[in-house]
């Protein structure tokens, strides 16, 4: 058990296999549901890609659960700003994924003037500004910027909101 | 049907001062997104395309493909003047850019790139107008089983040849081709993988995938690992190149070219290998192979035209076939479908104008790039100086606003973070992203080719190969996946000569040892290769030279930025 246990250690890449694993097994249970009527016109029917896919991720989950425990390692990407000394800093990310979802909790009943303002200011706090006002005033006049730009520029309106009206 | 009178009408309409004025705005908004860091042309494009839609098409696609230049050109501009590549294609380009930039020859550096581009994307373009009408010559007599074989084929070559590991690309593509069966059947009409959802009913939409793996994945990602101390950017002024700097450079344009655009029209078309084999052949040509490692200018000219003209020839199956290699050219596609237009060989037919206004465009967008460039380099770098917090949050903003300005649903954002914390989840682990963009969009017309390929056959199997074409793709298709096995026999008896591995020795040692030693994680040629010049920069540069050697081969498995 402790052989397994210091296995599993570091391989949080065991994780992916557990999803395509998850993602086939989804694919190919819709598959089975599929109803196949005989038909000249269609000897391939709906469920044959579906299988195709759900097997090809099934195998994938195995072979990448294989390489995980044989040492294999996927390389995290890096870019311009990607620091990869430091592990995932969650103290970010959080924050930022619930700006996101402020915002989708927001948008239609406050509307975009005031879900944009609070998800642009809420990202940029999450990232480490610590401008208040002046993040509070370039993230109203986004909102508004875009509201305006969509409406007039392109006949899209975005939801108003709490201020229908006053917009 | 003349080529040149069609093209000449597409430089009508391409003229107008409109769609010049759209041509601009893509070639600047390309370059800028080029520029800065977490953001790219394929991820522009998808941003925009709900806001295109109430442009005429073809004033959307000059825009693209004012975009899609644009973007190649700024991703060198990066690579130069900081010392991380953004993209894998510049990579290369980072290597002696990046050192003659150290060097006090920055102005130099991106003058060649800047020239070298504008004459690669010229004679790349041209090519694309003699090379296009020819294959879709030859592919209108295609029949389905051809078609279903020649995609096959890509999402093969571009998940098998690209990235280091064959594997994690394979589970990618079955992530996309997974995301491209949500929906109704077109044939049964029967609800796939939808979960009773209606919302899911038309499938997703490809904006929202597109948006969501690139621009809020990559917003994430960069989040989490955010560096916090700034990037150090060198001073530029003018770009400008005195007469030893032409007279060396000329020759690297053209071969890069050369080497250039037939791997970009190649269905594994891709700019990693062209600019690496540019640059292997710059370096054994040079009359000051003593320059190679401290900044040579054939270094910069060569793989920066190979670079661009890849661009170009990607375009060649794109606009022929219907067939996009890279992820910019995949949204382009999507593009097409979101205006109703059918790509594929018929294109050119059915929709003439439209497609030689594109090409025209890119002529005159490859013109722009150089007239605004030089002069606004200076500008470029100082966009690098933006605050990180603002750019990230700006991604995430515009993101949003883009997924949720196609249907004006909150439904649409759900999808964009569960899909972007895929994308996240991918970056960390190491799942190149192109093939799941390549799977959701060529998944359904795969599916589709199969079903007609086997419907004229009354269902029998070799209804698949019973097209020569068919047959000699699948063989195609064949080596593809077997050539690193045979690849890896042949090194096995002769060690240390691999074909493409110039530096044979290190391919071995770097950081892709890891996956390379891993099981049924074959090396391919090209990913080890690269390390090659990555390896031989001047150790005496310390830690940092050990730091871009980890950066270069990071950057090349990843994928280029969207």
């Amino acid at each position: 058990m402790t052989s397994l246990a210091s296995r599993l250690k570091g391989r949080s890449e065991l994780g992916v296999a557990a999803l395509l694993g998850a993602v086939g097994a989804l694919v190919l249970i819709d598959a089975a549901r599929l109803v196949v009527p005989y038909s000249q016109s269609d000897p391939v029917g709906p469920k044959a890609l579906p299988i195709i896919v759900g097997g090809l991720l099934l195998i994938c989950a195995v072979l990448l659960a294989v390489n995980v425990l044989r040492g294999g390692r996927g390389e995290a990407e890096a870019g311009e700003d990607v620091d990869l000394t430091h592990p995932s800093d969650w103290k970010t990310v959080l924050p930022l994924a619930g700006a996101f979802i402020a915002n989708i909790l927001l948008i239609d009943w406050a509307g975009w003037v005031i879900s944009g303002t609070v998800l642009f200011w809420g990202s940029v706090w999450a990232l480490g500004s610590r401008h208040y006002v002046r993040d509070g005033l370039i993230s109203l006049a986004l909102a508004l910027l875009t509201f305006y730009g969509f409406y007039l520029g392109l006949g899209i309106a975005l939801p108003a909101g709490l201020l229908e009206g006053i917009l | 049907m003349d080529v040149l009178s069609s093209l000449m009408d597409g430089f009508a309409t391409a003229l107008t001062p409109m769609n010049l004025l759209y041509a601009l705005i893509g070639v600047i908004l390309g370059t800028a997104v080029g520029v800065l860091p977490g953001i790219g042309p394929a991820m522009t494009v998808a941003l925009l395309l709900p806001v295109a839609t109430v442009l005429e098409p073809t004033s959307a696609f000059i825009m693209f493909a004012g975009i899609y230049y644009g973007g190649m050109f700024g991703g060198s501009t990066t690579s130069i003047l900081l010392n991380t590549p953004g993209e894998s294609s510049s990579v290369i380009t980072a290597i002696e850019g990046n050192l003659m930039a150290k060097a006090g020859k920055a102005a130099q550096a991106l003058a060649t790139a800047a020239i070298g581009s504008f004459v690669a994307g010229a004679i790349g373009t041209s090519l694309l107008v003699v090379f296009a009408p020819i294959v879709v010559q030859f592919a209108v007599s295609l029949g389905a089983p051809s078609y279903f074989a020649i995609m096959v084929l890509a999402l093969l070559a571009v998940t098998a040849v690209l990235g280091s590991s064959k594997l994690r690309g394979f589970a990618s593509l079955g992530l996309g081709l997974a995301i491209g069966l949500v929906g109704l059947d077109f044939v049964s009409g029967q609800a796939r993988l939808t979960f009773g959802l209606p919302l899911l009913s038309d499938g997703l939409d490809v904006v929202v995938i597109a948006v969501a793996i690139f621009a809020v994945g990559e917003a994430l990602w960069v989040a989490a690992h955010l560096r916090r101390t700034p990037l150090q950017i060198i001073p530029v002024g003018r770009p400008w190149m005195g007469k030893e700097d032409w007279k060396r450079s000329w020759k690297p344009w053209l071969r890069g070219t050369a080497l250039g655009f037939p791997f970009g029209a190649l269905p594994a078309g891709g700019a990693e290998i062209p600019t690496f084999l540019s640059y292997v052949t710059e370096k054994r040509l040079s009359k000051h192979p003593e320059e190679f490692g401290k900044g040579a200018i054939e270094g910069v000219a060569g793989p920066e035209a190979a670079n661009n003209a890849a661009a170009a020839g990607t375009l060649t199956p794109m606009l022929a076939l219907g067939l996009p290699t890279n992820a910019t050219a995949a949204v382009m596609l999507a593009a097409f479908t979101q205006f109703g237009i059918q790509p594929g060989p018929l294109l050119f037919q059915n929709e003439g104008p439209l497609v030689w206004a594109l090409i025209a465009s890119l002529f005159i967008g490859n013109f722009l790039l150089l007239l605004v460039n030089l002069p606004l380099a200076p500008v470029w770098a100082k966009l690098l100086r933006l605050p990180r917090p603002y750019l990230y949050a700006g991604i995430l903003f515009f993101a949003t606003l883009g997924a949720y300005s196609v249907n004006l649903q909150a439904f649409d954002l759900m999808l964009l973070l569960v899909l972007g914390a895929l994308g996240f989840m991918m970056r960390r682990y190491g799942l190149p992203v192109l093939p799941l963009i390549l799977g959701v969009i060529l998944g359904p017309r795969l599916e589709k080719q199969l079903r007609q390929a086997l419907q004229l056959s009354a269902g029998d199997v070799s209804g698949l190969w019973n097209e020569p074409v068919a047959v000699v793709v699948y063989v195609i298709v064949a080596l593809v996946l077997l050539w690193p096995l045979a690849a890896r026999i042949w090194r096995a008896r002769r060690p240390r000569t691999g074909g493409l591995v110039v530096a044979g020795g290190p391919a071995v040692d770097g950081p892709a040892a890891g996956p390379a030693t891993a099981p049924s994680v074959a090396a391919p040629a090209a990913p080890a290769a690269v390390e090659g010049p990555a390896v031989e920069a001047p150790a005496d540069r310390g830690p940092d030279a050990g730091r871009r050697r980890a950066d270069a081969a990071h950057a090349n498995h990843g994928q280029e930025k969207s």
